[in-house]
C-alpha cells in the first residue's frame, strides 16, 4: 500500500484533516515530526509519497514558511533531495506551498523564482474560491472548475520576471488559477482572485511535474457536508487521488 | 506547625503583627484585600506567631481576588436595611437550577476549569467562556489573543482536545467623537481585539465558529471581550485523581515577569494611565499553545497524569493550590525549579501570569516519559515539586522555606457582604412618529453598527481549518449570518456539535431580568435554528463595581432571571464566569450577560442554514409579533429609551422550537432564521441577502398582539420567532406539525424573483428592495 508522510513542526495543524484525505484516497497517511526525521528514528524514503501542509509553522515568523523551509534545507536537504530525484511525489498544501518556494522546489525552472507575498489586501483571509484547472500535473486530477476555501495572509504569488509567468504558463504549470464562479477568469478582480495573485495563480508545479504547491485547502473539500451547498461537489479529493497515483509508481 | 522561617535576601517579611489599624489599612490596600480580609489574615498569623513574607501575602492576595475566587458570587447579598437576600448566587440561582434539572447528558458542572457534557460514544465535550476585558482595554491585541490562549488552556485542563472557538465583543460605538480621555478609541480597539484573536486562533489551528459583536455607549471606557472554547474528550480518559506524592510538573513557555498580578488587577476598577497597566497585560505565544495542545493529548491517552491544571489568573500559586486542594493534600514548590525568562524575586515567579504553562501533576513512576513527550513536542518541562500530606502550601527557595500556609485557608476567604438596592422597573411606551418610508428605515437598520455585515471581520478568522466545520458562521458565497455553527468532531460518526450565542445587553437599561432571559432564550432559539437540541448553556456576566448597591441589585436579578428560565426550558447551566469591577472614569459597564449554548445534532447533513434555497418554497413566521420595542435597535436609532422590552414566555417559546425541530427532522425545512436585531424586517432581509433569490411576503397574516403598524410588526424584537422556509407542496404537513406542537404560526408568503418584496398591513407593497440595495446598505460598515 502507498505510504504518504505527512511532515510538521510546532504551528503546523492542518496535518489531522491531511492525513484523513490522504487515507480517504485510498492510501496509509503517517503524521512525521521534523524531529524524527533529523533523529533518525524515521527516513523519508520509507514513503512514497511526501506532503507538508497547511498551518503557521513556527508562527511564520520572518515569512510564511521560512523558518521551516530553513530547518528542512540545513538538516534534510539530502533526504529531501534523494527523495525527490527518486521521482516521488511532494505536495504542499498552503504552508507547505510558501515552504516549497522557500526551498526553491517551486517553480523548479532556470531563471526563474517565486515568493508567496502578502495578500493585496494586507491581512488574513478565510472564503471559499472557485479554481479553473488550467495546467498538467501528475498531482492534479478532478473536473475543470471546483471549489475550496482558501485561509491565508501571504498568498499571493509573484514571479521574479513577468517572463517566468508567462513560461509557467504556456509550459503548463500553472495547474490552478482563481477564477468567477461562471469559469472565467478572475483576472484580478477581488474577491475572486483573492489575494492578488499574478496571473491569478492558486497552484504551481514544478517542470518534472511531481511537485505541486497549492493555496486553496483541498483537504477542507471532501465531503458534501464540509462543502457549502452552492459550492457542491466537492472535488478536493482529486488532488489526494493523484497524489496517490504518482506515488504508485514508486511502490 | 510553626516552622521558623529563613529569609533569603530577596524575599521581605511584612510586620503584620505589630500591625496597628493604620498599618493593617495600609497593607491590605497594598495587597487589594478589604480590611476585614487582612484582619483574617493577621489572625491566620497570629496563630502561627510569626509574620508573614511578601511571598505569602502575594500569593493571599492572588488566591482571595475576585478574579480567583467569584467572592460576591459566593457571598452574601442584603438590602439596604440589612435583610438577607440571597446567600451564595452561584448555588442558590445557577447551580441549583442545574441539580434541579438533573440532566442526564450533563458530565461536570460548575466545578472544573470547563463544563463538559456527553456527546457519542463516550466522547463529552468540553465549554469553557471567559472574558479578558481589562487587558483588551490597555493593550486590545495582546489582551484579545492571551484571553483565546487562556480559555484554550482552560479546555485542556479537562483533557479535552481544543476543536472550536467562540469571541463575542463589546464596543463602544464606531463613530463616537466625544472626549473618551485616555482610553483608546473604539474603532481602534476593535481592530487590535480582531487581530489579535484572528491571530491566536488561526495559529494555534482551531477554528473560530460562532460569536458576536455590539456597539453601544455603555462600553466606551470598558471593552468586553468574551472568549470561548470547545473541546473533545474521551470520557473515560478524564484523571482527575492527585494524590500526596505526585510530582508536579510546570510544562510550557518560561515564567516572565509579564502579567504581573493579573488576577488583582481584573479584580479591580481600570483608572488612571493606561501605560503604566502593561505590565499587568501578558505576551501571546500561540506556536507554545500548539505544543501544549498535542503534549496534553498525547499525556491523556497514555494515562500518565492524576491532574492538570493552566496556570491563569494568579499564576502558579492559584494552579498548585487547586490541585493540592483537589487531592486534599498539601504541597511543595522549589521555585529555584521553575525555568524562568529573567531573573526574577521568589514572589514573582509563584504569581506571574505568563502565558503557555500547565501544571500537571503525575506518579513519579511516569516522570520520565512525561518529559520525553514534553521533549518530543520541543516543550519545556520542569519538576517543580509535589503533592504532600501536610495540607501545608509550601515554597522554597535557596533552600529556605519561604511559604507555609495552609491550603485551605488559601482556598476560603471570608464570605463577603454585598448590599443591593432594589429599582422598581418601569415600562412605558411613548411612541414613535410613524417613519414616512418602511423601507428607508429597514435600510437604515441593515446599515446600523448592530445589525450590519460582520462578514469582512470573521473572514480575518479560519473557521475551516481542521476541516469539521459543517454550517460556517457565514453563509457562502454571499456571506449571510448563520445563526449557529455546526462542528463535526468525530470521523465515524454523523452527529455534530451546535454552538451559538444569546446577547441582550441593552434591554438591561430597563430590566436586568428580561435582558438575562432574553439572552438565554435568544441563545437557544439560535442553536434549535440550525437544527440544535439537547441544549446545555453557560453563563458569563460582566458588571460594573458589586460595591455599587445598583449594580448588585442588577446581577441579582440577571442571576435570578438565569434560574428561571433554565428551569423553564431545562437546559441546565454547565458552566459560567464573572467578570466585575468593570468600572472605568465614565462609569460602569453595560451590565451584560452572554449566554452560550452548546447543542447537539443527530446528523450534520441535516443542518439548516440561513439562506433561501428554492423558488416557490412557503416562507413562514413562528410566534407571536408584540410591541415589545423597548431596548430595540430600531427605538435605539430613534434616541429612544422607552419601550417595552421583550419578554420570554417559556411555554410558547418550547412550542415553537419543538415545532422547528420536528420540521427539520422531517426534512421540510429549507432554510431558518431567528428573528433577533431589527425584527422581522432585518431576518427577512438577512435571508434574502443570503442566497440569490427573493421573496414576497406579507405584513398582514403575522400572528400580532395588538400590532397594527407596519413598522411595529418589522421592528419588534419579540422573543420567540423564527422564520422559516418550507419547501413547497410540504406546507400541510408543516402546519400539522406546528398545530401538534401547539406552536402560533402563519404563512407569510414565498420565495419569488430576486427582490424582497413586502405588503404591508394595509395591504400595498411597503418595502421593495433588491439585492444590490440590500447589500450595500447591509456592507457599508466595514471591520
Amino acid at each position: 500500500m502507498v505510504r504518504v508522510a505527512v511532515l510538521r513542526v510546532p504551528g503546523t495543524n492542518c496535518d489531522r484533516e491531511t492525513a484523513r484525505a490522504i487515507e480517504e484516497a485510498g492510501a496509509e497517511a503517517f503524521v512525521l515530526h521534523v524531529g524524527q526525521l533529523e533523529r533518525g528514528e524515521e527516513d523519508l524514503m520509507n514513503y512514497h509519497g511526501l506532503v507538508i501542509p497547511g498551518g503557521f509553522s513556527y508562527g511564520d515568523r520572518i515569512r510564511a514558511g521560512a523558518v521551516l523551509a530553513a530547518r528542512l534545507g540545513s538538516k534534510l536537504d539530502e533526504q529531501i533531495e534523494e527523495f525527490a530525484a527518486s521521482n516521488r511525489p511532494i505536495l504542499g498544501i498552503c504552508n507547505g506551498f510558501q515552504v516549497l518556494v522557500e526551498l526553491g522546489l517551486l517553480p523548479g525552472f532556470e531563471g526563474c523564482r517565486a515568493a508567496l507575498a502578502p495578500n493585496e489586501s494586507a491581512h488574513f483571509e478565510c472564503r471559499w474560491v472557485w479554481l479553473k484547472k488550467t495546467g498538467s500535473c501528475d498531482l492534479a486530477i478532478g473536473p475543470p472548475l471546483q471549489a475550496m476555501p482558501i485561509a491565508h495572509s501571504e498568498g499571493r504569488l509573484v514571479f521574479s520576471s513577468p517572463s517566468c509567468l508567462e513560461k509557467a504558463g504556456s509550459a503548463g504549470l500553472i495547474v490552478y488559477r482563481y477564477a468567477k464562479p461562471d469559469g472565467s477568469s478572475a483576472d484580478g478582480e477581488y474577491p475572486y482572485n483573492p489575494n492578488g495573485s499574478q496571473g491569478d495563480v492558486a497552484a504551481l508545479c514544478n517542470p518534472s511535474r511531481m511537485i505541486m504547491g497549492i493555496m486553496p485547502h483541498p483537504e477542507r473539500a471532501i465531503y458534501n457536508w464540509q462543502t457549502p451547498l452552492r459550492l457542491r461537489p466537492p472535488a478536493g479529493l482529486g488532488i489526494f487521488r493523484a497524489l496517490i497515483s504518482a506515488a504508485e509508481r514508486s511502490l | 506547625m510553626s516552622r521558623r522561617l529563613t529569609r533569603p535576601a530577596d524575599v521581605g517579611e511584612i510586620d503584620l503583627l505589630g500591625a496597628g489599624m493604620e498599618e493593617l489599612t495600609g497593607i491590605a490596600s497594598a495587597f487589594g484585600l478589604s480590611l476585614k480580609e487582612a484582619e483574617v489574615v493577621k489572625g491566620y498569623f497570629v496563630g502561627l506567631g510569626r509574620n508573614p513574607t511578601d511571598v505569602e501575602l502575594h500569593a493571599i492576595s492572588q488566591l482571595w481576588s475576585e478574579h480567583c475566587r467569584h467572592k460576591t458570587f459566593r457571598g452574601i447579598v442584603m438590602d439596604e436595611d440589612g435583610k438577607g437576600i440571597v446567600d451564595d448566587i452561584l448555588s442558590s440561582y445557577i447551580a441549583r437550577a442545574t441539580e434541579k434539572i438533573g440532566a442526564p447528558w450533563v458530565v461536570s458542572f460548575l466545578e472544573d476549569d470547563a463544563g463538559v457534557v456527553r456527546f457519542v460514544d463516550g466522547y463529552g465535550v468540553a465549554v469553557k467562556v471567559e472574558t479578558h476585558n481589562h487587558p483588551s482595554a490597555i493593550d486590545p491585541f495582546g489582551g484579545a489573543a492571551t484571553g483565546i490562549g487562556g480559555v484554550i488552556r482552560d479546555v485542556l485542563a479537562v483533557w479535552a482536545d481544543p476543536i472550536a472557538l467562540v469571541d463575542v465583543l463589546c464596543f463602544g460605538p464606531p463613530d463616537i467623537h466625544q472626549e473618551i480621555g485616555e482610553f483608546l478609541h473604539p474603532r481602534r480597539i476593535a481592530r487590535g481585539v480582531v487581530d489579535g484573536i484572528g491571530y491566536y486562533g488561526n495559529n494555534v489551528g482551531i477554528p473560530t465558529v460562532a460569536g458576536a459583536v455590539c456597539f453601544d455607549e455603555g462600553y466606551v471606557g470598558n471593552v468586553v471581550v468574551y472568549a470561548g472554547c470547545l473541546g473533545l474528550l474521551p470520557l473515560d480518559r478524564y484523571a482527575r485523581n492527585p494524590r500526596s506524592g505526585d510530582a508536579l510538573v510546570l510544562i510550557g513557555n518560561r515564567t516572565g515577569r509579564d502579567g504581573m498580578g493579573g488576577a488583582s488587577f481584573a479584580s479591580s476598577s481600570l483608572s488612571g494611565k493606561v501605560e503604566e497597566l502593561r505590565p499587568a497585560v501578558q505576551i501571546p505565544d500561540p506556536i507554545e499553545e500548539e505544543k501544549l495542545l498535542r503534549f496534553v493529548s498525547k499525556v491523556r491517552d497514555e494515562g500518565l497524569a492524576s491532574a492538570i491544571t493552566d496556570l491563569g489568573g494568579g499564576g502558579l500559586a492559584v494552579a498548585a493550590a487547586e490541585i493540592a486542594g483537589r487531592a486534599s493534600s498539601g504541597c511543595f514548590l522549589d521555585l529555584d525549579a521553575v525555568h524562568v525568562r529573567e531573573e526574577m524575586k521568589p514572589w514573582e515567579i509563584l504569581v506571574s501570569e505568563s502565558q503557555e504553562r500547565m501544571l500537571l501533576a503525575a506518579p513519579s513512576g511516569n516522570l520520565d516519559r512525561v518529559m520525553d513527550l514534553a521533549e518530543e513536542e520541543e516543550l519545556e518541562a520542569s519538576r517543580i515539586g509535589s503533592l504532600t500530606g501536610t495540607g501545608i502550601f509550601e515554597a522554597s527557595h535557596e533552600e529556605a522555606t519561604v511559604m507555609g500556609i495552609s491550603v485551605e485557608f488559601l482556598l476560603h476567604p471570608p464570605k463577603s457582604v454585598k448590599v443591593a438596592r432594589r429599582r422598581r422597573v418601569r415600562e412605558f411606551d411613548l411612541g414613535m412618529p410613524e417613519p414616512t418610508s418602511v423601507e428607508g428605515a429597514l435600510l437604515e437598520l441593515l446599515s446600523s453598527p448592530n445589525v450590519s455585515s460582520r462578514e469582512s471581520l470573521i473572514r480575518t478568522y479560519d473557521f475551516e481549518v481542521r476541516g469539521n466545520t459543517a454550517v460556517k458562521p457565514l453563509e457562502e458565497p454571499f456571506g449571510g449570518p448563520n445563526d449557529a455553527a455546526v462542528i463535526k468532531p468525530l470521523d465515524e460518526r454523523r452527529e455534530g456539535i451546535v454552538i451559538s450565542v444569546g446577547l441582550k445587553p441593552r434591554y438591561s437599561r430597563i430590566s436586568p431580568y428580561w435582558m438575562a432571559a432574553s439572552s438565554i432564550e435568544e441563545s437557544l432559539r439560535n442553536n434549535v435554528a440550525v437544527g440544535g437540541r439537547r441544549m446545555a448553556i453557560l453563563d458569563n456576566f460582566v458588571w460594573g463595581s458589586p460595591e455599587d448597591p445598583d449594580n448588585m441589585w442588577s446581577l441579582v436579578e440577571a442571576a435570578r432571571a438565569c434560574h428561571d428560565l433554565a428551569m423553564a426550558f431545562g437546559t441546565p447551566f454547565i458552566s459560567g464566569k464573572d467578570s466585575l469591577y468593570n468600572e472605568s472614569p465614565l462609569g460602569p459597564v453595560l451590565p451584560t450577560l452572554l449566554i452560550t449554548a452548546v447543542g447537539l445534532i443527530p446528523d450534520v447533513e441535516k443542518s439548516v442554514t440561513v439562506s433561501l434555497k428554492n423558488k416557490g418554497d412557503s416562507i413562514y413566521v413562528l410566534g407571536t409579533t408584540r410591541k415589545e420595542l423597548g431596548g430595540s435597535e430600531y427605538y435605539a436609532l430613534r434616541g429612544a429609551g422607552w419601550g417595552h422590552v421583550p419578554k420570554v414566555k417559556p411555554d410558547e417559546s418550547k412550542a415553537v422550537m419543538d415545532c422547528l425541530t420536528a420540521a427539520i427532522d422531517d426534512g421540510i425545512v429549507m432554510a431558518a432564521h431567528d428573528v433577533s436585531d431589527g425584527g422581522l424586517g432585518v431576518a427577512l432581509a438577512e435571508m434574502v441577502l443570503s442566497s440569490g433569490l427573493g421573496m414576497e411576503v406579507s405584513l398582514r397574516s403575522v400572528p400580532g398582539d395588538l400590532v397594527k403598524r407596519d413598522d411595529y410588526l418589522l421592528f419588534s424584537e419579540s422573543n420567540g420567532r423564527f422564520i422559516v422556509e418550507v419547501e413547497m407542496g410540504s406546507e400541510g404537513r408543516f402546519e400539522e406539525i406546528a398545530d401538534e406542537k401547539g406552536c402560533t404560526y402563519a404563512r407569510m408568503g414565498r420565495v419569488r424573483g430576486d427582490r424582497l418584496q413586502v405588503e404591508g398591513y394595509d395591504g400595498r407593497t411597503i418595502i421593495d428592495l433588491g439585492h444590490e440595495e440590500l447589500r450595500d446598505a447591509w456592507r457599508r460598515e466595514q471591520w
